[in-house]
């Protein structure tokens, strides 16, 4: 029980103590933490990117349908019956038909070809149904599987999505989420280089100290335990100064982001970084911190055996 | 307590310190190593503190073989030696508290077992009152004995100091061997290095000359 209060009373003194230098550098510990503070920064910001923009086009989605093109061959009577089977199907909340007679009226109305299209024999146009996708049911992959589904029909010529981009838009916001990890990984890696690099720099300038306390029976561990600390401090701060920078970020560009979203006629609120982010930054910023020290401290700091001690 | 057999040492740049030395010291002996700079005196007192490692022969520290001792109990090693250099190698930039606390810190001791040692070992050595000062602040006989405090504040059962009175005028370095004259009463085995004679003549103590990597 005394070992144990002993044990925690060191570590707290080498966690002071270590603070306390970085509070005397201040300047040298601002530049750390805020080149690691922007590394941590960026993957996050990208993750909210990529979070927002896929939750974006989710609000967009009651404006996505299908236009399903039916043979000229299949008579309104057919295409009536199919609307009738297709309203029951799984994912579909309405569907609309459009037939042929008044598709070709709209085209009169609306597109001035009127005359023109009074020279032809017979209407050229197809029977159409108009599917608007259930909410629970409108993600790419589920609407892909509807179209398919449906152009499979022996009635059915093509099916068209109305909101072909969405699909690419998906593709391309799965690529960001990859990228996403090696950016990450890239700049984990990185944070990993300035910690390392600092800390090596402060074991030269202790050499002295670190002498005396190898020649008076300190331990390896022990000479190494407030360079540790120090490590786990830049993280920890860094990952703090990381959330920041994108809170700032997220309070900047929420304005734009109201008005590009009322454009669209909707209510869209940009999602910020949470408390849980704010652990999940100091958590990675005190492990990547621990392992540059760690790394950096193994290789400066020998062994106090004969001959270096 | 201290057994040297045969003990050649090395240096990687080809000089010989020490050859085919041997000697021993008894527990609670005060001995002094004696002989001009480069006779191996400080050579000895390395491989004795385990600061090198012989290139031939034995050398038996505490009971311990010091060549089959692994690194990683180096440091336990020197916990039961007081090392005091001629360059005191005191930390600057920390209180003489502070310095002389160190082995204990090292050593886990707890922080009212610390305080009440730091001012035990400043108080046999003069020092009591200055723990908050600098050791930049004070006279070099007193930053010697701020070493010297360090040395002995974990009570080790062997001290071994190297020149400890190098840059001390002659009432200082009497007043330093006095110091360890006293710690030798209580029962430390103390090995001194140095090269004032008149100081080892003065003392009575036993000598170890050394010339030459050997004994003459």
């Amino acid at each position: 029980m005394a070992s144990l209060s002993n044990w925690i009373a060191r570590h707290g003194q080498a966690l002071i103590s270590s603070g306390g230098h970085l509070a005397r550098h201040g300047f040298a510990t601002a530049l750390t933490v805020i080149v690691m503070g922007l590394a941590l920064a960026l993957p996050l910001a990208l993750d909210l990117l990529v979070r927002n923009a896929r939750g974006a086009t989710g609000d967009f989605s009651d404006a996505v349908g299908m236009s399903v093109y039916l043979k000229p061959q299949v008579t309104e009577q057919t295409a009536r019956q199919l609307a009738q089977n297709l309203s029951g199907h799984a994912g579909v909340a309405n569907v609309t038909l459009i037939t042929a007679t008044q598709g070709l009226e709209e085209l009169r109305t609306q597109s001035g070809f009127g005359a023109a299209l009074d020279a032809l024999s017979d209407n050229p146009l197809p029977n159409v149904l108009a599917i608007r996708p259930a909410a629970d049911a409108s993600s790419p992959a589920q609407l892909e599987l509807l179209r398919r589904a449906v152009e499979a029909w022996p009635e059915v010529d093509s099916v068209q999505l109305d909101r072909d981009w969405l699909l690419r838009f998906d593709a391309i916001l799965d690529l960001m989420r990859h990228m996403l990890w090696i950016t990450a990984t890239l700049l984990a890696a990185g944070v990993i280089a300035v910690v390392g690099n600092t800390i090596r720099l402060e074991i030269r300038s202790r050499s002295a100290e670190i002498e005396v306390t190898q020649l008076v029976g300190g331990s390896r561990a022990f000479v190494r335990r407030p360079f540790l600390y120090t490590g786990v401090l830049y993280g920890l701060i860094a990952g703090g100064i990381a959330w920041g920078i994108v809170a700032a970020a997220r309070a900047a560009l929420a304005p734009s982001a109201a008005r590009l979203a009322a454009a669209y006629g909707q209510r869209f609120l940009l999602e910020g970084p949470s408390a849980c982010e704010l652990g999940w930054l100091a958590l990675a910023g005190i492990v990547l911190g621990w392992i540059g020290a760690a790394l950096a401290s193994a290789h400066e700091i020998a062994r106090s055996g004969p001959g270096r001690g | 307590m201290i057994r040297f057999e045969r003990v050649s040492k090395r240096y990687p740049n080809g000089r010989e310190a020490l050859s085919e030395l041997s000697f021993g010291v008894e527990q609670g002996e005060m001995v002094f190593l004696t002989g001009r700079s480069g006779a191996g005196k400080s050579s000895v007192l390395k491989l004795i503190a385990l600061l090198e490692r012989p290139t031939r022969g034995l050398v038996v520290v505490n009971g311990e073989n010091t060549a089959k001792l692994p690194l990683r109990r180096v440091p336990l090693f020197r916990r039961h030696i007081g090392i005091v250099l001629q360059d005191h190698q005191l930390l600057m930039d920390r209180p003489v508290f502070d310095n002389v606390a160190l082995p204990l810190i090292v050593a886990d001791t707890s922080f009212k077992e610390i305080d009440r040692r730091v001012r035990a070992a400043l108080d046999q050595v003069g020092l009591l009152g200055k723990e908050r000062v600098a050791p930049i602040e004070l006279s070099a006989g007193e930053q010697q004995r701020v070493g010297i405090a360090r040395a002995i504040v974990s009570k080790p059962p062997l001290l071994v100091a190297d020149e400890p009175t190098g840059n001390l005028d002659a009432t200082l370095a009497g007043e330093v061997m006095g110091l360890f004259r006293r710690f030798n009463e209580v029962g430390v085995t103390v090995v001194v290095a140095t090269h004032a004679q008149h100081l080892v003549q003065a003392s009575g103590c036993r000598q170890i000359a050394l010339g030459d990597g050997r004994l003459i």
